[in-house]
Order: structure tokens, then C-alpha cells, then sequence
């Protein structure tokens, strides 16, 4: 019992994951001082922030709905600590999945972007309502690209519906990433991880120079906090899941820490500098591309996969 | 305009009460919000310097942001005028407390060249209460990185 609630709150569990969340968060910010010739922000920064929208003043619209104004960050931290545990649990493992948890996984992620969604509509801020259409937009487009890679990994691995049977498959015989469909799905899910960060080719939902922050714009103080916290915990999670579906998963046996934390930080790197080197894509490029190039991209592996590449 | 509207005194005092680890987060956690007024646009340029690689502003910590409600720091400069008076008003009461503001350039602290004009409906510290005045025509970016760091670490 007290195992499992270590477990769950500490490591690999809640406070493992705000700390690593936030020193990734604070990794990408770096990264990107890099690309651009700067310095970039001190370690603490991540907690800087925190902190100091935890100190701030709430202010509640006069045309918001009151609770679900100010619920909706509480569901979306909720939403990315459930996931998170989810994912972080069988990849450190620890037995705590179940048959068919890749798809309450798949489900459970979409929950931060659905609050967001909610707590834009409730606020009665018309630029917010805007970013909420686009972010449902964008989740309509990725979505279905998410879950024809699941199908297609799930199909890989000699349909194995938990996360824990999937890492062992691959620790047994080898990442899927080692094969043709595996790059081509790689390439998929890296793209539905960076709409799902709402990082920069698809940041049209939170676009700061149009819409002024879109989706956030009427939050400030500890709401705005815990919208940092469930986007600190995903930067996290989401570089879990794409090393467990496709990186082999986390070896943390001896050297194998030293690996596994390098496959993190590669995964976050590639986000960030895609988020770097590309131009914001309006809502219908994005939805193109999902809908007609990435779904096409996925059929073309798991056909790939059925002729045994 | 919301005449009623009483005008508050500096918010900084408020920050300084809260001493500790508090107050040094929000130090190193200024989210930036630019107002510009009926500005000649030297000074939107200079603060615009202070965020490219040369000044970097982010290693303080400090992002400039969209929306007012994220805001810690409220940014002026230019003259006010009668048209942007109500609107500069209306953007200070929607952002959160404790909240800095920072005039920038000789028309946000005097009104400057512009301060006899009919039009001008006062400089930035006769609308809302301002807590740092950086002068100069533009100010170059290490006068305003010099003029907010100064500000911050002022017992």
C-alpha cells in the first residue's frame, strides 16, 4: 500500500512528473534561446512562473459562467495527471496497467484540450471563442491520425492493447521505429504530439499575435497557473508515450537510465525544433494536412506493415 | 468612460509586503504588455529591441504577452490622447494585481514634443499611477532593461 502510493504521488507519480515536466519545459524554452542566438531563461523558471501566478489576482469576466470558468484548469491538470500516471506508471515499470489501456490513454489525453475548449466558451470573450473553435478543429483533424497510429501499433506488436505489452514486444524483438512503417509512423505521431502541445505549426488556437493568446486569454492568476501545470505535466507525458510506442520504452537498468533520459530529451528537442524552423499554419493547412497527408502517411504503413516491412 | 472610477495608488507597495520567495518569483517572472499610445513608433521599436538576441529580455525572465490579463508589467509610451486615454484606462483595470507601470519615452513621462497639443489629454502618470519613468527620445534598450532591473531591486 504505502509502495503504491509512493508510486502514485512521488515517483514515477505526481511530484516526479511536475519537476521533470517543468525542467523539460524549461529545456524547450532553452533550446529555443539557442536556435535564436539567445541566453535563455534561468533552470528555476518553470517554478518562477508558477509561483508567481499562484501570487496573482483572479479575475472572473463579468458574461463568464463562474464554475465552469474556474473549474475547467482544475479538469485540465486533472485530465493531464491522469494521463500522465497512465503512461508513466507501465514505463517505469510499474504494473499498474491494465488489458486496453492505450485506449483509455488515447481517450484520457484529449481531456486537457476539451477543458480547454470549455473554459474559452465560458469565459464570454469572443477572441477566446475563436481559439476554442480552432482548437476543436485541430483535435477533430489530429484525432483520428492518433488513433490510426494506435491501430497500426497495436497491429505491430501482435495486438497487444496495454502500454506494458507493447514496450515488452519491443524490448524483446527490437523498437518499432527500425523498420519503414515504423519511421513513417514515427514521423505521425511526432506531428500529433506537436498539435496536441499546441507547439508552433499548429499553434493557431493560441496564436499570441492574431488572436491574443486565443483559448487563455481571459485567465489570469492560479487558473492561468493551472493551465502551466497540465502543459508542464504533457511536455512531459507525451515524449513518454511516443518512446514507449515507438523508442523501445525506458530501460532503467544501470546504463539504461542514462539512455532512457537521452530518448526523452531527443524526443522533446525534435518538437522544439520543428516549433523553431516552421511558420504557424492557419486552421484549415492544418486540418489538410492531418486529414489528407498524415492519414495517408499512416494507411501507406500499416499496408507497409501487412506486406511485413 | 466610467467616471466613478477612483484613481488606485501604485500597486508596488502591495508586492513589497509580500516578502520572501513570493516576491523574488515575481521578479524574475515579469510578463510583459505593450501599450502604445499615439506613438511615433521609436520607442515600440526600442522595446521591441530589448527581446531580440542582442538584449534577450528572457533571461530575465520576461516575456511579452498577448493578453492583458497575463500580464505583470504594463509597458506605455507614447502621448495620450484624448482617444486612447479611456482605452489605456480600461486595459490597466482589466489586468491583474499587483500590477507595474513602466512610462516609457519623453511623451509617456512629460508628453514631450506633443504636450502642448490640443489633443492631448495628459501624460501617462495623470491617467493611471506609474511606478518607473524612463525617459529619453527613444530610451536605447539598456536604459529600459536598466530602468525596470533598477526598479526591482530598490529597497
Amino acid at each position: 500500500m504505502t509502495q503504491q502510493l509512493i508510486h502514485y504521488l512521488l515517483f514515477p507519480g505526481l511530484l516526479f512528473m511536475v519537476i521533470a515536466g517543468g525542467f523539460l519545459s524549461w529545456f524547450d524554452r532553452k533550446i529555443t534561446a539557442w536556435v535564436q542566438f539567445r541566453k535563455g531563461p534561468p533552470l528555476l523558471q518553470p517554478l518562477y512562473d508558477f509561483v508567481k501566478l499562484m501570487v496573482k489576482e483572479t479575475i472572473l469576466p463579468r458574461n463568464a459562467s463562474r464554475v465552469t470558468f474556474l473549474l475547467s484548469p482544475i479538469f485540465a491538470a486533472t485530465g493531464a495527471i491522469i494521463a500522465g500516471l497512465m503512461i508513466l506508471l507501465p514505463a517505469f515499470g510499474v504494473s499498474a496497467g491494465f488489458d486496453g489501456d492505450i485506449i483509455v490513454i488515447f481517450y484520457v489525453l484529449a481531456i486537457p484540450s476539451l477543458s480547454y475548449i470549455i473554459g474559452a466558451l465560458s469565459s464570454g470573450n469572443l477572441l477566446a471563442s475563436v481559439g476554442a473553435s480552432r482548437e476543436m478543429k485541430l483535435i477533430i483533424g489530429y484525432e483520428l491520425c492518433f488513433l490510426l497510429i494506435l491501430a497500426a501499433i497495436i497491429l505491430k506488436s501482435g495486438y497487444q492493447l496495454d502500454l506494458a505489452g507493447i514496450v515488452a514486444v519491443q524490448q524483446a524483438d527490437g523498437a518499432f521505429i527500425g523498420s519503414v512503417s515504423g519511421v513513417l509512423l514515427f514521423v505521425a505521431l511526432m506531428m500529433c504530439i506537436q498539435a496536441k502541445l499546441g507547439m508552433v505549426p499548429f499553434d493557431a488556437a493560441e496564436a499570441e499575435t492574431e488572436i491574443a493568446s486565443g483559448f487563455l486569454i481571459e485567465y489570469s492568476g492560479p487558473p492561468l497557473a493551472f493551465i502551466k501545470l497540465s502543459k508542464y505535466i504533457l511536455i512531459l507525458v507525451l515524449p513518454v508515450l511516443v518512446v514507449s510506442l515507438m523508442l523501445g520504452g525506458l530501460n532503467l537498468n544501470g546504463w539504461g537510465i542514462i539512455w532512457a533520459v537521452l530518448k526523452i530529451l531527443l524526443v522533446v528537442l525534435l518538437v522544439t525544433l520543428v516549433r523553431n524552423t516552421n511558420p504557424r499554419l492557419t486552421i484549415k493547412q492544418s486540418m489538410r494536412f492531418f486529414f489528407i497527408w498524415m492519414n495517408l502517411l499512416v494507411i501507406a504503413a500499416i499496408v507497409l506493415e501487412y506486406m511485413g516491412l | 468612460m466610467d467616471t466613478n472610477f477612483q484613481l488606485p495608488s501604485s500597486d508596488f507597495p502591495q508586492i513589497k509586503k509580500t516578502l520572501g520567495f513570493k516576491e523574488h518569483c515575481f521578479k524574475k517572472s515579469l510578463w510583459l504588455y505593450h501599450f502604445g499610445g499615439a506613438s511615433c513608433n521609436n520607442c515600440d521599436i526600442e522595446i521591441l529591441d530589448c527581446l531580440t538576441p542582442r538584449y534577450d529580455v528572457e533571461r530575465f525572465g520576461m516575456l511579452l504577452i498577448g493578453s492583458v490579463r497575463h500580464a505583470d508589467v504594463l509597458l506605455v509610451n507614447g502621448s495620450i490622447n484624448t482617444k486612447c486615454r479611456d482605452r489605456l484606462l480600461e486595459i490597466y483595470k482589466q489586468a491583474p494585481r499587483p500590477i507595474v507601470v513602466v512610462a516609457i519615452g519623453a511623451c509617456g513621462c512629460t508628453g514631450g514634443i506633443f504636450a502642448e497639443g490640443n489633443t492631448f489629454a495628459g501624460p501617462v502618470d495623470k491617467i493611471i499611477p506609474v511606478d518607473v519613468y524612463i525617459p529619453g527620445c527613444p530610451p536605447k534598450p539598456e536604459a529600459i532593461l536598466a530602468g525596470i532591473v533598477n526598479f526591482l531591486n530598490k529597497k
